[in-house]
């Protein structure tokens, strides 16, 4: 009954975290934010950026350079699982069709998963949700066949092709921001109508490549994990 | 509110619970899985849809199937495909 022994001194061990952290919680008002910095900023970023979405204003208007060093770190995770994983298996080949439930649903969900996903990424200075959310809708839009036929080749190529050129196009943007003024990463294009489809600038433009890097970089990594054959 | 709140606390305490103690690591995932869904329900429920959205694709979704996957890749998923071939 080693296993036991071993789940019961996790359990209380995470109980004693548990009271800890409630023991914290007591002193700290629920709800109530403790720096004053943030309503300073949700006053001021509709007329600074022109988004609706508040927190697309502060990821890619106000802390952009956080977000591109956020997508640093996804690459470069999903670049070493692809370098540990990467040609090594060839089982998932071997492996048989799923059933005929899922077959079915997951060709049938695809179109849905896709005009889902980009939806959430286009309007993501609206509506809450952006690049990484819809990116990551993306992804399961690509993989869930993969799930369904395992034998059917995933093109690694064009996921890498797409995932390489959309993180140009991040840093490209950045760049084309420095020839109006002096910070990089600063929107242009003007703020537009709030609540437009084509407003805020260029965080659109920005969320587009979010989205197209973590759809293309999420789905490469399942599809490296689940043992995929590598289309050419 | 306050009753909802707990109600889904509640839910995720006990998935939490669940995830150490289930035997079947498909199962420990699958509890897993559903504590994420739960705290997205929670975010939803504290007006941050943002988060919400995150949580629910990245953490009931993604990582899930993630963790799936290399238990089949592994071979402690007894579904999955034998994998003598590879040695």
């Amino acid at each position: 009954m080693k296993g036991y022994g071993h789940t019961a001194a996790t359990l209380l061990f995470l109980t004693g975290l548990g009271i800890l952290l409630i023991a914290i919680l007591q002193a700290l008002p629920f709800g109530l934010a403790p720096m004053q910095v943030g309503q300073a900023i949700v006053a001021a970023a509709p007329g600074d950026t022109g988004a609706d979405n508040i927190v697309t204003a502060i990821l890619l208007g106000y802390r952009g350079l956080d977000t591109l060093g956020e997508v640093t770190i996804l690459f470069v995770a999903a670049a070493a699982a692809g370098m540990v994983l990467g040609g090594a298996s060839r089982g998932g080949a071997q492996a048989e069709n799923a059933g005929f439930i899922l077959h079915s649903a997951a060709y049938l969900l695809f179109p849905f998963l896709l005009v889902l996903g980009a939806y959430i990424v286009l309007h993501g200075h609206l509506t809450p949700g952006g690049g990484f959310q819809g990116g990551a809708i993306l992804a399961a839009a690509f993989f869930v066949p993969v799930l369904a036929s395992p034998a059917s080749p995933f093109n690694h190529r064009t996921a890498m092709l797409v995932e390489g050129f959309a993180g140009a196009a991040f840093i490209m943007i950045g760049l084309v921001s420095l020839v109006g003024s002096d910070a990089f990463l600063t929107p242009f294009f003007g703020k537009g109508e709030a609540g437009a489809l084509f407003s805020a600038g260029s965080l659109p433009l920005l969320y587009l490549a979010i989205g197209l890097k973590v759809g293309s970089e999420l789905a490469g990594l399942m599809a490296r994990v689940s043992g995929a054959e590598a289309g050419a | 509110m306050t009753l909802l709140i707990t109600l889904i606390t509640g839910v995720m305490l006990l998935a939490a619970i669940a995830v150490v103690v289930l035997r079947g690591l498909l199962a420990a995932v699958a509890a897993l899985a559903a504590v994420s869904l739960a705290l997205s329900v929670l975010f939803v429920l504290l007006r941050a849809p943002d988060v919400a959205l995150a949580e629910a694709a990245v953490g009931a979704g993604l990582s899930g199937v993630l963790l799936a996957l290399t238990l089949r890749r592994v071979g402690l998923w007894p579904g999955g495909p034998a994998r003598e071939d590879e040695q």
